[in-house]
């Protein structure tokens, strides 16, 4: 899979997440079961109520215009807000019976099963091996051999291998934007998440980067849960199973994408994703 | 948010706009084209036989002209939800609209032989068929002009009528060609005729459909009753 990928990244980007062969979402067990979820920057109360299923190894895209809150709901789903004071989530984001905005939680462990892609790529500045290995190291004891199959791993995984096979040892900051993502997917799937988070993942880069992105987005489905939030909607319509329309705070509207896209339900969904709103 | 908000983007909303009325449009002149049919049947009217034969080159050519624009639409804008539902019903429409030319443009044909017979024969039923079906086209094409999916579920609802005269109509003329051979020839344009009028009345009942899902985003999925009981006039097959 791995050459296939990084020789022929285009075209099978191209062709690849049709409507028709993706799986039915009824039937498929919920990883992150998000209840009634409310989250405050000081008084301010950014999301209000949500309830949201993350289905397990399917793409939840979530969409809306800026300050509506889908991002905020992505920083809670890994704890990023504990990093700043004065803000605090309440409500449920259960996984595996266990609440995620629960300040009891071990925040490494958290970290460790959902790993999180920003906007720009942000590669350590040390290099290409360094940059997956060093966050293996955080959580398990590995032999030289051991992680050298690792990195193999996460590379080959993010559709990087082939380019970097050669320059594994020289800075990570020599690659390309789009390479770069790719190397930020590789260290987030490094440490075996069970969900990766998307913020934005590819308003940095260009187009074709962007569908080598969106492909392995499509190949890590397989094994990861996935939530990706983007200003993109076409990319949402490509990319996700799931679709959830977010608006000052609250969850509008969650369906398929092919049902968002073509019969929202709601006017406010219909105006936003038509390019109608104000 | 007002619930009927333009496009932010003004060039956007105005290709919307454009393809409506293209639609409509196309509609009129379709609409003139049967009504010219129907008169040069009833009325033995060659210069309204010549006229809806002529207009059906440029029914195809507009029909022609929407497809590029739609398929321009496509891939410029990437429609989505509403927007798309609405330039992908008028690709349909459009079709359905030039396939009701090409009927009507037959019947205008057959009116020309038909001259030469004495038309006795069947000529009430066929004007009340005529008018109905002109009043479904009519109220077919004002409902894609509104956007109403109520007018559109009524002419969809209408067409079992205009089925019903065909019916009669179909074993009339049968009656007719069994009395006197000499009829056969007359008879059968006139059936060919009828059941063109018969196919304008589906084809506007295929747009209801469109017009239907387009705006409401539900697809008109129960089966519509099927009036057309022709295939089984003269001999019902076993079991039917």
């Amino acid at each position: 899979m791995n050459e296939s990928v990084a020789a022929s990244g285009t075209s099978r980007a191209i062709k690849s997440p049709t409507l028709e062969t993706r799986p039915e979402t009824a039937a498929t067990p919920t990883k992150v079961a998000i209840r009634n979820l409310d989250f405050f920057y000081g008084d301010n109360r950014a999301l209000k109520a949500i309830n949201l299923d993350l289905p397990e190894r399917q793409v939840t895209g979530m969409i809306g215009p800026s300050g509506c809150g889908k991002s905020t709901l992505l920083r809670c789903l890994n704890r990023m807000y504990d990093l700043y004071p004065g803000q605090r989530a309440t409500g449920e984001a259960m996984m595996d019976g266990e609440n995620i905005v629960d300040p009891k939680v071990d925040l490494n462990a958290l970290r460790s099963r959902i790993g999180m892609v920003f906007q720009k790529p942000t590669p350590f500045p040390m290099s290409i091996y360094e940059n997956i290995a060093f966050g293996v190291r955080l959580h398990e004891k590995l032999s030289k051999a051991q992680m050298d199959e690792r990195v193999e791993w996460s590379l080959s995984r993010a559709a990087l291998w082939e380019e970097a096979k050669d320059r594994l040892h020289t800075p990570a900051g020599g690659l390309s934007g789009g390479q770069q993502q790719r190397l930020c997917i590789a260290r987030s799937i490094a440490v075996r998440p069970e969900v990766i988070l998307f913020d934005e993942p590819t308003s940095a880069l260009d187009p074709i980067s962007t569908l080598k992105v969106e492909e392995l987005i499509d190949e890590l489905k397989r094994d990861f849960t996935i939530a990706i939030v983007t200003h993109n909607m076409q990319q949402a319509a490509r990319c996700a199973d799931r679709v959830a329309f977010f608006y000052l705070g609250e969850m509008v509207e969650v369906g398929t994408a092919a049902q968002m896209f073509t019969s929202p339900r709601e006017v406010r969904t219909q105006q936003y994703i038509t390019g109608r709103f104000s | 948010m007002p619930e009927s908000a333009e496009h932010i983007v003004k060039s956007y909303e105005q290709d919307l706009k454009r393809l409506r009325h293209m639609i409509t449009e196309m509609g009129g002149m379709v609409e003139n084209q049967v009504a010219m049919a129907c008169t040069a049947i009833l009325q033995r009217d060659r210069a309204a036989a010549a006229q809806a034969i002529e207009t059906d080159a440029k029914v195809d050519a507009r029909e022609h002209e929407i497809e590029q624009y739609v398929i321009r639409l496509l891939a410029l804008r990437q429609p989505v939800a509403g927007d798309l539902r609405q330039i992908v019903s008028a690709l349909k429409s459009t079709g359905d609209l030039e396939r009701i030319g090409d009927y009507a443009a037959n019947v205008a044909k057959r009116s020309l032989v038909l001259e030469q017979y004495s038309l006795r024969y069947a000529a009430t039923g066929l004007a009340h068929m005529a008018s109905l079906v002109q009043e479904s086209l009519k109220r077919i094409i004002d409902a894609v002009g509104a956007d109403d999916p109520d007018k559109a579920m009524q002419v969809w609802r209408s067409d079992e009528a205009i089925d019903e005269i065909y019916n009669a109509l179909f074993r009339e003329l049968v009656t007719y060609m069994m009395e006197d051979p000499r009829n056969i020839t007359p008879c059968t344009h006139l059936l060919f005729i009828a059941k063109n009028l018969e196919r304008i009345g589906d084809h506007a009942t295929n747009i209801a459909e469109t017009v239907y899902y387009a705006v409401t985003g539900i697809p008109l999925t129960d089966a519509r009753p099927k009036g057309d009981l022709s295939p089984y006039a003269v001999v019902k097959p076993a079991g039917e």
